[in-house]
């Protein structure tokens, strides 16, 4: 049918099945492009960039003048927009889709926070003009500070450290600190099977020696194995235990207390992985249940944006016990106002005559621009607001677990989750598909997948955390889609179709095992 | 709650398919204690609540813009386009993680990789990893590869090394149990001979930053020779990477690993963070280094792809025989500096370098018509140290008020050595006016004076 001006104004009937797509000329496909290497599309000569001229001819570089080619392309404002507006159409988001990425916490990221973190009070302001000048960052600080503890129970708060496993580092130093102070040689620290490796690298680090614990066969870790590992090491050598709570298989420790009271008698310390803060934000204190240090994941549990792999920040809580040996900085109240106290060798008589700190972590003072998102994103929610994610976080795992558990197995049997729920690959065992199958035809089906093979203790894991962020309806049609997918892998009619998966994306599989074996990590031009 | 999407009914239904009477009891049934929480913490806030709240405690700071501004000292104020800050919050970038499954995180894995080709060739060593927390966790980093290469216990610090960067490694030689030596402090001059006296056979690695944080320029040739011949690796530091489209790059003079902070690219002040650390080595040291890389490869059709590459070194796969514990990168202030850098290109980095260069001079020339005010360095980049006739901490805070931010005291960095108290280290970049450089210099006369 035509239109008057002699357009067509309706599809014409399909005539031949068009089910191979085939390679366009452009290389691009429909709405979304190929983009070719910023040393491919860029030049030398160019720059978008427009700078004041510059009259001065004289140098003092100490003969030193840079004289060679550097070898950074330049791109005008439009080519630089469009070059990363199409490598960002390459990218899964939670802002685009579901993302139930298990451990990681990939909850919405609220855009007022991304306005509050870009007031020039906050982003414009310099680590290391006077304090006197910036007081309205330094209470931030405090007030971040004040909810941290007090959500925790505990009794102080190191910020500075910049991500998750810098702050189990400063967490550990801590320890080893407090160890020290008291002329102790005490070198084993007790790590659960299923920890995250950033757990046993941090104490090793340290010099710590890293003692295995098994899980009980319901997934958590009993007191008695860890007192059965004191008692084999001797009690007198346990430094502490780090223990994961909720654990990384999406379980509560139910003995944790009285975990903490059996390395409290050895002697030892309780570090606490707060990774899984997120389920309990707002109703349970770890202070409570004998943790000695805990970080925090400002980008999972408080809602700092992922960006791609960072930034993070790992704030530190600390209990009683541990306070006197925080790191460098620390804030400081007094009379006329906030002090950020860099060094106890300056003579400041005030500072805190039992403060030890360890030392510094970073230079600075940590990773202001989060603090100040996870501050947005706090008081926008409120303690009543936190306990009703933390709550709507484990419901949502819990209703997954329950319209699945036909289905997938739960390798530590059908129990309560907490915020993420755990399954494994062995009830596709005869079927020839795979957890990385599966998870890789989700990704045909518009999801990001679940966390997979993670944890190592058991076969094909499947980790799956919806978080709070997520509508019934949203995670209706995930059940449903992942449900249908284990279904037709048992039904053994389309295997091909999952070894394949995926073939909707802008790469289908890409092979890891040549990147590892000859490892080309920059670009060289054809040409060299 | 605006940002929970459940309503009560959708929580009675779901609780209802999961068969339990509420949360609460989904919470004791997983054994979790639910505890009182702390009555001390306020309910939830509006939207525009919060806004006034934080935007009061915000006009509470002396923003740098609102005035004259010569502070540096690691972290250095430039000018950003507009476009970086459009770019990297696409919800795509801001709102994706560690890509994990890389057929569909291809964008976050091109622009890592260019991102490290950026980088290798910006501090002209032959590979970069895909960044680290900061410069000078970078620099705690390099010291324990440097370890792991070279199987020996020391380290030595050049005393003209940032601080906060020697603070970073002593802590970690105090807890990974490794020795620390540190050659004398020289205000302003790119004195090497204490450094290379104190080089033996014990040292694995000789760190020294350029500029330094006095501002001073070195050829790292003779320091890098030097190191080598004792059979210790040259750790370049560099705070300031605008530097490196004016000065010879560390990786050119022979330095066996660069660690840069790259916040001067891209990314504001932040009061200290998120930053990004830059972190480049020679080819052969590839499987030592530290934190995540990026590597091209093809896909099942034979197309070019990258995936994240060289995992088994890292701690989820080696756990405690991991070369480190880190986790993370820093991924969008990677991305802000890798889109300013492409912005720039390698002209417009070279013309920014130039126009801070040149404003240093303008200011240090003015400065050295003032009576009480003596210029100490013979070389610089943007940043040099004066000293003047009294201490410069009360001079600051004084400047301050005037409105006037005028740079770094030294005593702020080395609160116990009083021969550095009246040394002040100030910075000028391509931000700074010709009306603040006048300001400074008439405040600074009336504070001296006074």
């Amino acid at each position: 049918m035509l239109n008057n001006k002699g357009r067509e104004t309706r599809p014409q009937e399909s005539t031949k099945d068009l089910t191979e797509p085939q390679d366009s000329y452009s290389g691009h496909k429909g709405l979304l492009m190929n983009e070719p290497l910023l040393f491919e599309v860029g030049g030398l000569d160019k720059t978008g960039v427009d700078l004041p001229e510059c009259a001065e001819t004289e140098t003092l570089l100490g003969g030193l003048e840079r004289k060679d080619e550097i070898g950074l392309p330049g791109l005008s404002e439009p080519e630089a927009v469009r070059h990363y507006v199409r490598l960002s159409q390459q990218n899964y988001a939670i802002d685009s889709g579901f993302y139930p990425l298990g451990s990681c916490t990939m909850k919405h990221n609220p855009r007022l926070n991304e306005k509050m973190a870009r007031l020039p009070g906050f982003t414009d302001i310099h680590p290391l003009q006077p304090q006197s000048s910036v007081q309205g960052a330094l209470q931030l600080m405090e007030e971040l500070s004040h909810w941290l503890v007090e959500l925790t129970g505990m009794d102080s708060i190191a910020l500075s450290p910049k991500a998750g496993a810098h702050g189990e580092l400063c967490g550990m130093m801590a320890i080893k600190a407090a160890l020290e102070a008291a002329n102790s040689s005490r070198n084993i620290v007790l790590v659960p099977e299923s920890a995250h490796g950033t757990n046993p690298a941090t104490a090793a680090q340290l010099g710590f020696k890293v003692a295995s614990i098994p899980a009980d066969d319901d997934g958590t870790v009993r007191a008695s194995a860890v007192q059965t590992a004191i008692e084999e090491n001797g009690a007198e050598t346990i430094a502490g235990i780090m223990l994961t709570n909720p654990n990384t298989c999406g379980l509560f420790e139910r003995e944790i207390k009285a975990i903490a009271d059996a390395v409290h008698d050895a002697g030892g310390y309780f570090y606490c992985d707060g990774a899984n803060f997120n389920a309990i934000m707002g109703r349970v204190r770890p202070g409570d249940l004998g943790v000695d240090a805990m970080h925090f994941n400002l980008h999972k549990t408080f809602s700092t944006p992922h960006g791609g792999g960072g930034p993070g920040s790992g704030p530190v809580v600390l209990s009683e016990r541990l306070s006197a040996f925080a790191p460098l900085p620390f804030l400081q109240k007094s009379d006329d106002g906030l002090t950020l106290v860099e060094d106890l060798d300056n003579g400041e008589s005030d500072s805190p005559s039992d403060a030890q700190p360890f030392g510094r972590l970073t230079a600075f003072h940590g990773q202001m621009g989060m603090y100040v998102r996870a501050l947005s994103y706090i008081l926008s929610h409120g303690l009543d607001g936190l306990a009703q994610a933390s709550g709507d976080a484990v419901l949502n795992a819990n209703y997954i677990r329950t319209r699945l558990k036909d289905l997938l197995n739960q390798p530590f049997g059908d129990q309560a989750c907490m915020h993420e729920v755990l399954l494994d690959e062995s009830s596709l065992a005869d079927s020839g598909v795979t957890t990385l199958d599966i998870a890789k035809r989700l990704i045909d089906e518009g999801f990001h997948p679940m966390t997979i093979y993670f944890p190592l203790v058991c076969k094909g894991a499947m980790l799956i955390e919806p978080t709070e962020s997520e509508s019934q309806t949203s995670i209706d049609l995930f059940v449903e889609t992942l449900a249908s997918l284990i279904k037709e892998a048992l039904a053994g009619e389309n295997e091909e179709a999952f070894h394949q998966a995926p073939i909707h994306t802008p790469r289908r599989r890409l092979d890891e095992t040549a990147a590892a074996r000859k490892p080309i990590l920059r670009y060289e031009s054809s040409s060299d | 709650m605006r940002y929970l999407p459940h309503t009560d009914h959708t929580r009675r239904a779901m609780l209802d398919t999961i068969g339990v009477a509420s949360i609460d009891d989904l919470f004791e049934q997983a054994g979790a204690p639910l505890q009182q929480p702390p009555t001390s913490l306020p309910p939830h806030k509006s939207e525009m609540e919060v806004e006034q709240h934080l935007a009061a405690l915000s006009g509470l700071n002396r923003a740098a813009g609102a005035g004259a501004f010569f502070v540096g000292c690691g972290a250095y104020r430039h000018h950003v386009p507009a476009s970086v800050d459009h770019l990297i919050q696409r919800s795509e970038f801001l709102t994706s993680y560690t890509p994990y499954q890389p057929e569909i995180s291809q964008g976050t894995l091109q622009y890592l990789f260019e991102f490290q080709t950026q980088v290798a060739n910006l501090l002209g060593s032959e590979i970069a990893n895909a960044s680290l927390y900061d410069g000078s966790t970078g620099c705690g980093e390099a010291v324990l590869m440097a370890q792991r290469i070279k199987k020996k216990k020391k380290a030595l610090l050049s005393g003209n090394l940032h601080p906060h960067y020697a603070g970073v490694v002593k802590t970690l030689s105090h807890m990974s149990s490794f020795l620390v030596d540190q050659s004398e402090v020289v205000p302003g001059q790119a004195a090497t001979a204490d450094l290379i006296a104190k080089i033996d056979d014990e040292t694995s690695c000789v760190v020294v930053q350029t500029p330094d944080v006095f501002g001073s320029l070195y050829d790292l040739r003779e320091i890098a020779d030097a190191a080598q011949a004792k059979g210790a690796l040259l750790i370049a530091v560099v705070t300031e990477v605008v530097s490196l489209g004016a000065v010879q790059a560390p990786g050119d003079m022979g330095a066996d690993i660069v660690i840069a902070e790259g916040q001067s690219i891209g990314n504001g002040l932040n009061f200290g963070g998120p930053y990004l650390g830059l972190f480049a080595c020679r080819q052969k040291y590839v499987r030592q280094m530290p934190g995540r890389v990026c590597g091209e490869t093809i896909d099942a059709d034979g197309k070019r792809g990258f995936v994240l590459t060289l995992s088994t070194r890292e701690q989820h796969i080696r756990r405690e025989k991991a070369t480190s514990n880190i986790c993370t990168n820093s991924g969008l202030c990677c991305l802000a500096f890798s889109i300013h850098m492409a912005l720039l290109g390698e002209l417009g980095l070279k013309k920014l370098a130039k126009l801070n260069h040149s404003k240093a001079i303008q200011l240090s020339k003015a400065l050295t018509e003032i009576e009480g005010v003596e210029v100490l360095n013979q070389s610089f980049f943007n940043e040099f140290t004066v000293r003047l006739n009294k201490p410069a901490e009360p001079i600051v805070e004084r400047l301050a008020e005037k409105n006037i931010l005028a740079g770094v005291p030294a005593s702020r960095l080395w609160p116990d050595q009083k021969p550095l108290d009246n040394l002040l280290m100030l910075a000028a970049t391509e931000t700074v006016s010709e009306a603040h450089i006048e300001e400074l210099c008439t405040g600074l006369k009336e504070v001296l004076d006074a």
